[in-house]
């Protein structure tokens, strides 16, 4: 299932290259037209069947979902041939000790090895390293070596592999769910027919501040937007008296409002009833939490209508994540009955 | 012998201390390839005997590597989640992120999981969070994980072996189950030389909780010289030069008080007849191994000490060097093979009255 390559698939913002040929691969038949622009965006187009919905202009539509994941980046070699770094994206070391990591698109395995705890003083116990302070492990013994292997700038990510890990909510896990499985929800999205032009850009550097999806919002210039992506999903025992972000198992989440945008209440009243008229199951996200692409899409140019729809994915930001397939497919589902009835209430709009 | 594909074996199995049950199989298939007997004890210790060629009861020495890990094990219910507590000292700062296996009704995979950082204070979110603010997460809802785990249910970290350059490997258990494939090693290498003394190969069971594999052993064997093969700190930039042993340049020959001087001696000298690299550690208090338990068995046993050198330990990403490995089990074979009743007499030789102190 191209989940699975999606989320093996090595890609840190700034180097998706290896997941838009995948990407490529899966869609080119499916599509009209694709280009990849100069931050290295996938731009494809899928020409509409049949005329659009009347009202001042034609409808087109983007959808976006980015490649990039958080990873790291080399950024010397010490005289012991252990490799030091730099973060890319939201990472910090409290989810980078003991994990082992891949470098470079050759996949050079590699080690993040924390200190012993038996040689740790009580005060560096009490503390998170500083990332500065953490190396990479090839089994390199000279600074010449490692410089070799991996030299300054060298991709990584984390080294997790997917797996199904079933029950009834179908859960599986691997890396970079965020936002991988907003990527597979477009891929299949681009296998069905819609009554418009259908827009969808798989963008670059989402992790670095929504930037891919600036540029191709532009050369889009949609009437209305979707973003697709994996979003926070925090079920565990908490103290505070508050509602998970969202739930597992619930269905697709529609954002209300996140720090990046505030969805047009339009679109949400539609994702509602698009999603009520099929007995899709949905939950909203909780208010405030996190960034997408919308964020940056609704304000290019004069403004573009958007919104955002998450498949709901456990321990995002971190070496592993979880999700269940089954809110996968439902969203796939209500973003296919939420375009289908778009033409209808376009003229509104 | 093939060490990498034995170690890749061990390390990936699971066996938390008391629960060894699959190291056991892995063991007794390995060692018993190279022994004359191999029995298991009461407490789940594999003890494997290759005779020597002294005719009737000889002497015998006795190698001790533990084939337990550190693990975890589960204390509560929680909605859909598992609290946890530690089996062996685990740092809860490397568990954030990590995949286990909840050896429940069947085993489950999964993963620890905390609160995203941002519900967290800012103050929080610098500090790591302490295993109470732990999860694991099987991706169950809650009805189907009653059904599947209980409280006190084992959970081992998952972890895949990786190969690095130059013959470093890195992976979960390298403590000790790195020492478990010296010793099968040496086993594989005696069977190329005479020897008079009779080998005791044991795997020892729970040394992380109180090298408790290492006491009814010992008793059982009562041998004239024991040799604990455990791992060592490997050096790495930011650890103290003093505490730790080279990496990649061969087994680390400990010294102090849990030793018997002339066991130190006798390996030394082994080494440096036979070339193989090796280092000196200084122990200059309780070693941590099953050494410490064997010295003290019934009357007293000789004791010795092998450390074979290993980074980032008790985390999933241990690192070990082959060749230390195989360097460890050539010194151990060719020590044995050195043995004779010269040594015998050298361990028990007394003081005479007068002589110069």
């Amino acid at each position: 299932m191209i989940l699975k390559e999606l989320s093996e698939a090595f890609g840190p913002s700034g180097h998706e290259r290896p997941v838009r040929q995948l990407i490529l691969e899966a869609v080119h038949e499916r599509v009209d037209r694709h280009e990849v622009d100069a931050l290295g965006n996938l731009i494809v187009l899928k020409a509409g069947s049949g005329r659009g919905a009347g009202g001042r202009q034609p409808l087109k539509v983007m959808l976006s979902a980015h490649m990039d994941e958080v990873g790291i980046m080399v950024t010397h070699a010490d005289k012991d041939g252990l490799l030091h770094f730099d973060v890319v994206g939201g990472l910090g070391s409290r989810t980078l000790l003991a994990q082992p990591v891949v470098l470079g698109d050759d996949r050079l395995p590699g080690v993040i090895g924390p200190k012993p705890i038996h040689l740790q003083e009580r005060s560096e116990r009490e503390k998170l390293p500083k990332v500065s302070d953490l190396a990479i492990d090839i089994g390199a013994t000279t600074q010449e070596e490692a410089e070799k292997a991996a030299p300054k700038g060298t991709y990584g990510t984390f080294a997790t592999s997917f797996a199904v890990l079933g029950g009834d909510l179908r859960t599986v896990k691997g890396k970079a769910f965020d936002d991988r499985a907003g990527c597979a929800v477009l891929v299949e999205l681009l296998g069905k027919e819609y009554p418009f032009d259908l827009w969808a850009a798989f963008t670059v550097q989402e992790e670095l501040g929504l930037r891919g999806a600036r540029v191709a919002a532009f050369r889009i210039e949609p009437n209305v937007a979707f973003a697709l992506e994996a979003t926070v999903c925090d079920q565990l025992p908490g103290d505070e008296d508050r509602s998970p972000i969202t739930e597992l198992g619930k269905g697709p989440a529609i954002t209300i409002r996140d720090r990046s945008v505030v969805c047009d209440p339009r679109l949400i009243k539609h994702l509602v009833r698009a999603a009520e008229a099929e007995g899709i199951p949905y939950q909203f996200k909780q208010p405030g939490v996190g960034g997408t692409d919308a964020g940056a899409i609704h304000l290019v140019k004069e403004g573009v209508p958007s919104a955002v729809v998450s498949v709901p994915s456990r321990y995002i930001h971190s070496s592993v994540s979880l999700l269940s397939l089954v809110d996968l497919e439902n969203t796939v589902r209500l973003m296919e009955s939420a375009l289908l009835r778009l033409p209808d209430m376009w003229s509104t709009l | 012998m093939e060490v990498v594909s034995f170690l890749r074996d061990l390390s990936e199995a699971a066996g938390v201390s008391g629960y060894e049950e699959f190291m056991r199989e892995l063991v007794i298939g390995q060692f018993g390839q190279f022994a004359d007997e191999v029995r298991t004890d009461k407490l789940g210790n594999v003890i494997a005997l290759k005779r020597g060629d002294t005719q009737g009861p000889g002497p015998c020495i006795m190698l001790a590597g533990h084939m337990d890990e550190i693990g975890l094990m589960v204390t509560q219910l929680k909605e859909a989640f598992l609290h946890f507590t530690t089996v062996g000292g685990i740092d809860p700062r490397v568990l954030l992120g990590q995949e286990v296996v909840v050896h429940g009704r069947r085993d489950l995979p999964g993963m620890i999981g905390a609160r995203p950082a941002h519900v967290l204070s800012q103050a929080e979110r610098e500090k790591p969070l302490p295993v109470d603010k732990l999860f694991i997460d099987v991706g169950l809802p809650r009805e189907e994980l009653e059904r599947l785990v209980r409280v006190g249910d084992v959970v081992t970290i998952y972890r895949r072996f990786i190969e690095l350059r130059n013959g470093w490997v890195a992976g979960k258990g390298f403590d000790d189950r790195a020492a478990v494939a010296a010793i099968a090693f040496c086993l594989s290498e005696l069977r190329r030389m005479r020897h008079q003394w009779s080998v005791y190969a044991v795997a020892t069971v729970q040394e992380e909780v109180g090298l408790r594999g290492a006491i009814t052993s010992t008793y059982q064997i009562m041998p004239q010289v024991g040799i604990a093969i455990d791992v060592g700190f490997g050096l790495t930039p930011g650890q103290p030069e003093g505490e730790s042993i080279k990496m990649d340049k061969g087994p680390a020959i400990g010294f102090g008080p849990n030793i018997h001087p002339k066991v130190h001696e006798a390996l030394v000298k082994a080494a440096e007849a036979l070339e193989i690299p090796h280092q000196i550690e200084p122990v200059s208090g309780p070693s941590g191994t099953d050494a410490w338990a064997m010295q003290v068995t019934r009357e007293g046993i000789p004791t010795g000490l092998i450390s074979i050198p290993l980074r980032y330990m008790h985390t999933s990403v241990e690192t070990v060097v082959i060749r230390d490995i195989e360097r460890t089990g050539r010194l151990l074979a060719g020590f044995i093979n050195r043995l004779d009743e010269t040594f015998e007499r050298a361990l028990c030789e007394q003081p005479r009255v007068g002589e110069a102190m």
